[in-house]
């Protein structure tokens, strides 16, 4: 039992088989976490760092805590206040800690495709936490690991992935995995923000209306507008793109069925989606936040054996 | 191969540790009993209906416990985990671990590692179907034995559930 690869880059790389391990491992864990105790010795040999080269808060105190439950050792470093801004390459600054013995690292970079150049000139485990607008593969199965637990599954099951799917790292990285697990995809969002071949390039369904979007599925992850990659106006302002693309209790009560909303986080209250819908119990926003840490877990515990000890 | 308990034997063996189990405990509601995933949960079943069918009416609380994550050799190899169902606390309980055969003791250790992350037992013993003598790696012996055998590292007891029967081969 175990997986095919040595670090997680992407869900690109990745097989059915390695993501069905990961997910099946993850309930375990989960009912870990529900224990008076929530702590396993697991990994009591590993140390870990959280490499975070941009900002983060659920993906780094979910990392951190699955790291903590497992028993790990773990190194917080931030580049903000960091010798980064002296000037100290990343392969450098990466060298240096991998010196003090440490075993994996958890990495989150702006630029995409970081934690790929890593993997080939460092010999510890890398886990991508997001790398710029390539992946974020551990969102992505706790998406999946969320909506299995909500549905019962993943195959034949409609996704619509709204929003900002052109700087999304979510959403690429949902599109892998939706697509191995046999799940019909669709995006949906102002053609602005839809690359122009995605549907050629994944084989997923474009949509421009949002009604239509959310009639056609069974699960919609709603995306956060990405104010901060977008570096060319793509949408007058956020008011239009509330009123075009926002996400409202009045849409979700106006559809013949109860879709089951998801949001990777934070959430722009009022942008991408309305209060009543992000807090009402079509909702499971704070149940992926939960799953997380299991799922992190049990990506932590199976590659944690991937090292030469 | 060869043949350490037929199902006649088995069914017989399993009364007698219950039996045993409530010689011991007149109290049957502070007994818990646990079995350790994956094999031990087919003996624990049988020990746990035997038990309800001798003393019914008696609540006896009855968990699995999967001992994956608390194992000394995952960095040989991984194991897939099995599912924990243990819904209420072992604080202050009689805790009987059950598992189908005792060997080097290494389960075992991990299960009292495990358990004690549910609450602190007032005691725990351990029972077991079959007993592998002269093979312990920890200091660790059954407090109920279904039968005690002596065997050699190359040999492997199997305990068929489908077709009832233990085999040494």
């Amino acid at each position: 039992m175990q997986l095919s690869t040595k670090h997680l880059l992407g869900i690109k790389d990745l097989h059915l088989r390695d993501i069905e391990l990961i997910l099946s491992t993850a309930v375990q864990f989960k009912e870990v976490l529900q224990r008076p105790i929530k702590k396993v010795p697991s990994l009591r040999d590993t140390t870990i760092v959280n490499l975070f080269y941009e900002n983060s808060t659920r993906t780094r105190i979910s990392f951190e805590l699955a790291e903590k439950r497992l028993s790990a050792d773990t190194l917080n470093f931030t580049a903000s206040g960091s010798s980064v801004s002296k000037g100290e390459t990343l392969l450098d600054t990466v060298n240096n800690i991998l010196s003090m013995k440490v075993d994996m690292v958890v990495m989150r970079h702006s630029a995409s495709g970081a934690p790929h150049f890593l993997a080939k000139h460092i010999p510890a485990a890398i886990i991508n936490a997001g790398d710029g607008i390539n992946e974020h593969p551990t969102q992505a199965l706790l998406d999946a690991f969320s909506i299995r637990e909500k549905l019962g599954g993943l195959e034949g099951k409609k996704v619509v992935l709204v929003g900002d799917i052109m700087h999304s790292r979510v959403a690429l990285s949902n599109i892998y995995l939706l697509k191995k697990a046999g799940a019909e995809v669709m995006v949906a969002g102002p053609p602005t923000l839809i690359p122009k071949f995605i549907s050629q390039a994944f084989d997923v369904r474009v949509e421009y209306n949002l009604r239509k979007a959310l009639e056609w599925c069974d699960v919609a992850n709603i995306l956060r507008i990405q104010l901060e990659r977008q570096n060319q106006v793509l949408f007058s302002t956020l008011r239009e793109y509330n009123f075009a693309y926002g996400v409202s209790r009045k849409l979700l009560d106006s559809l013949n069925k109860e879709i089951v909303i998801l949001h990777p986080g934070p959430i722009n209250r009022g942008v991408e989606i309305d209060s009543d819908v992000a807090d009402s119990k079509q909702s499971i926003i704070l149940q992926q936040v939960e799953n997380g840490v299991a799922v992190r877990m049990a990506v932590l515990y199976l590659l944690s054996n991937k090292q030469n000890f | 191969m060869k043949t350490i308990l037929d199902k006649f034997q088995l069914q017989i063996t399993i009364e007698r540790l219950a039996y045993q189990l409530i010689e011991n405990y007149a109290d049957l509601s502070s007994l818990v009993i646990i079995g350790i995933q994956p094999r031990g949960i087919f003996l624990s079943d049988r020990i746990y209906a035997q038990l309800n069918k001798i003393a019914p009416g008696n609540h006896i609380l009855y968990g699995k416990m999967d001992i994956t994550f608390y194992r000394d050799d995952i960095r040989k190899e991984l194991h897939h985990p099995n599912q924990t169902d243990i819904s209420f606390s072992v604080e202050d309980k009689n805790v009987i671990l059950i598992d189908d055969v005792l060997y080097t003791g290494r389960t075992i250790r991990a299960g009292l590692d495990a358990l004690l992350d549910f609450g602190r037992p007032r005691k725990v013993e351990l029972c077991v179907l079959i007993n592998r003598r002269y093979s312990r790696q920890l200091p660790i012996q059954p407090d109920y034995c279904g039968k005690s055998i002596d065997s050699i590292i190359s040999q492997k007891v199997k305990v068929e559930w489908d077709k009832e029967s233990v085999i040494l081969y």
